[in-house]
């Protein structure tokens, strides 16, 4: 039999049809919806008399446009109020399982699919979202799509899809204290390009990768998309299933077994020829920080500005040829689909552990589902927090893309764990410095661009190592 | 093409017909707007901020806003869409157009602002497919090329260009003729207004037959 990567065999599995013109209909296991991109598909569902084909494999949340506070009580605008309540409106009337604002389950959808249990090896995963690649951290086949591929879906389970070129990202090695999963995907982006992966579904192997807990894998999953491809995967392994064993809709008991048995199976052929192989050494990684205005302008934090882009520099504000460690910062968010996950918040935590936030430096602290929120509680996570000065807010996307009021006002520096630097991600004028939790906890204590490799303190979370384990 | 495929095609083709989603193209002759900048994301041409809507009209005020507007609201004069220039059907921009965000927001926008066809040597995957499921044709071309064709609209910015679709043509200021590649099947949709949601859900019986043998873990 040909050999074939763990990417075509799942293709291969899904494909409810291959089409002479080298498109595919591909079947999807579950799709989860949110309240900005899915209105107009149910619209369009209903103009054209269509059922919803299967609410039972789509799941809802509300998460990119509310409040990060009282959510109890929202304060909202009428127009992010009216999406959320149309949501609601849309999952009772074709009886699809909702998430809502202050449900225990709430959250960013990247980040409660996983915890959920109900992100498993072997799917096919799609939402309205590009950073839907973070489910690939568990073997999927998992990509964002726009309102007419959600209609899609809505309407047939499936889409219509041309095959991507297949790519392997090898990390060797191991990730030197203080440097982080974020650091290693923004260390490839800037190497690779934020163009480099346009047409191509990526696998990330290597021994760096096997190292990371399942937190590490799903934020350089969820930056795929930032490199231009489709999607990010990464082979399931014990690790794996040892993050997805008792979640609330895991499987269990026989069911467990019997899905455990086949998802042992999820890997590429070890003779198997990739489109493209990219091979790094994860020990020539250091902590990373975005100077620019696309997710490819990462520098190690010892690094200087370039000089060669203009345009973003005006826009940054900075001078090329300068360091840039020890650059003012005003702003810190830590949350985000990319890094809003309880290792995140663990991390953050333990190095603010015992020290002040500096004065001037506003942060936000957004956890990226109720159940880290809870966590982060129970854990005693939030205390030293407080003790910090620093609060936990409740869950969303909050300053990522500054859909609700958390928005960084024009100028402002933000040293950001999101994955966006775009000019006015944040809010218009705003100034994005994309980095780790590490990073974004020592510049929160300085107010400047600082190195965490320089005091990493052990705490009771232990010290900060890249090859912490998941939460069991 | 096997017999079944061809019944496939046919079948689609029917069934597309039945809701126009957008004005058909097949010749588009028009000025072009060149925006001469790599890499521009979905952000760019439609920040968040602007997709609190329930509806998927409207977008085409918010189209680049934050480059076509000043804060205090004003038209950035400096900004191409608040000159002249700014008017046209096509769209001459750089490479890796549409990156970022999969917000189909960004494809609403540009039709809706008037575009019909973007010129660039890349476009982002989820862009591209949105584009073409609501009647944006992304173009693409070569690095050379559209090094060539950037020089081309500096030396005549208001020389008309044709897309020709059908014969799958670009032709630049009468002077330069490029052919462009695009699926068959996406171009029958944008030749005939047509989208491929009621084709997917005509496919039931398929469907069902694979949900059969391939029970979700």
């Amino acid at each position: 039999m040909k050999s074939k990567t763990l990417f075509d065999k799942l293709w291969d599995q899904h494909e409810v049809l291959s089409l002479e013109d080298g498109s595919s209909v591909i079947y999807i296991d579950r799709h989860f919806i949110h309240e900005v991109t899915s209105p107009q598909a149910f619209a369009g569902l209903e103009k054209r008399g269509l059922p919803f084909f299967r609410p039972d494999q789509a799941i809802a949340t509300m998460d990119h446009n509310i409040p990060t506070t009282g959510q109890a009580n929202p304060v909202m605008g009428a127009e992010s109020g009216l999406q959320v309540s149309r949501l609601r409106e849309n999952c009772a009337k074709h009886g699809i399982a909702l998430f809502g604002m202050t449900h225990p389950m709430n959250g960013i959808v990247h980040v409660i699919g996983p915890e959920l249990g109900l992100t498993r090896p072997g799917m096919t995963i799609v939402c309205g979202d590009s950073h839907t690649s973070t489910h690939g951290a568990f073997g999927t086949i998992a990509f964002g799509i726009g309102t007419s591929e959600v209609e899609m879906v809505m309407a047939s389970q499936c889409l219509l899809q041309r095959r991507p070129k297949t790519m392997r990202i090898n990390i060797g090695g191991k990730l030197s204290v203080g440097v982080t999963a974020k650091d290693l995907i923004l260390y490839l982006i800037s190497k690779l390009g934020t163009g480099a992966g346009t047409g191509y579904f990526i696998e990330f192997a290597g021994e760096a990768i096997r190292l990371l807990s399942m937190e590490g894998r799903m934020t350089v999953c969820n930056m795929a998309i930032e490199m231009g491809a489709r999607g990010g995967l990464v082979a399931p392994d014990e690790v794996t299933f040892n993050y997805l064993i008792h979640r609330e809709f895991s499987p269990s008991g026989e069911q467990w077994e019997q899905a455990l048995s086949g998802w042992k199976l999820l890997k590429s052929d070890d003779d198997v020829v990739f489109d493209r192989e990219e091979t790094f050494d994860a020990s020539d990684v250091a902590p990373m920080i975005t100077w620019g205005t696309n997710p490819g302008a990462g520098i190690p934090i010892t690094g200087t500005i370039p000089d060669n882009d203009l345009k973003a520099l005006a826009y940054m504000g900075w001078n090329g040829g300068e360091k840039i460690m020890d650059q003012k910062i005003d702003y810190v968010f830590v949350g985000s689909c990319t890094n809003g996950r309880i290792e995140d918040l663990r991390e953050f935590a333990s190095y603010v552990q015992g020290h002040k936030k500096a004065d001037g430096v506003t942060a936000w602290i957004v956890p990226g589902s109720k159940k880290v929120e809870l966590q982060a509680r129970e854990e005693g996570i939030e205390e030293i927090l407080n003790e910090a000065g620093f609060e936990l807010r409740e869950p969303g996307c909050s300053a990522c893309l500054a859909m609700n009021d958390d928005k960084i006002p024009a100028g402002k520096y933000c040293i950001s764990t999101s994955n966006r630097n775009f000019e006015g991600r944040q809010g218009p004028g705003a100034r994005t410095l994309l980095a780790s939790p590490l990073t974004a906890a020592a510049a929160a204590l300085t107010g400047r661009i600082s190195d965490p490799r320089r005091s990493v303190i052990p705490t009771k979370f232990g010290t900060p190592s890249p090859t912490t384990k998941g939460d069991e | 093409m096997t017999e079944e495929s061809r019944h496939e095609t046919e079948d689609t083709k029917e069934l597309l017909n039945q809701h126009m989603s957008f004005e058909p193209i097949t010749i588009i002759t028009s000025k072009v707007v060149k925006l001469q900048v790599d890499n521009i994301d979905t952000d760019r041409i439609i920040p968040a901020r602007f997709l609190k809507s329930v509806d998927s009209s409207g977008f085409g005020k918010n189209l680049f806003h934050d480059w076509r507007y000043r804060p205090d609201g004003s038209p950035d004069p400096e900004f191409v869409l608040n000159k002249p220039e700014g008017q046209g059907q096509i769209l001459l921009t750089g490479k890796n157009f549409g990156c970022g965000s999969s917000r189909e927001h960004a494809a609403w926008a540009l039709y809706q602002y008037g575009f019909r066809v973007i010129i660039s040597s890349g476009f982002a995957d989820i862009f591209r497919t949105n584009a073409l499921n609501n009647g944006l044709l992304p173009l693409e071309v070569g690095a050379d090329t559209l090094a060539l064709l950037m020089d081309m609209h500096q030396a005549n910015p208001s020389a008309p260009w044709t897309v020709d679709l059908q014969s799958q043509q670009l032709t630049a200021d009468r002077q330069l003729q490029t052919a462009f590649d695009i699926n068959p099947f996406r171009k029958h949709c944008l030749i005939t207004g047509s989208d491929v949601i009621d084709y997917l859900a005509s496919l039931k019986p398929q469907i069902l037959e694979y949900e059969t043998n391939h029970p979700i873990k």
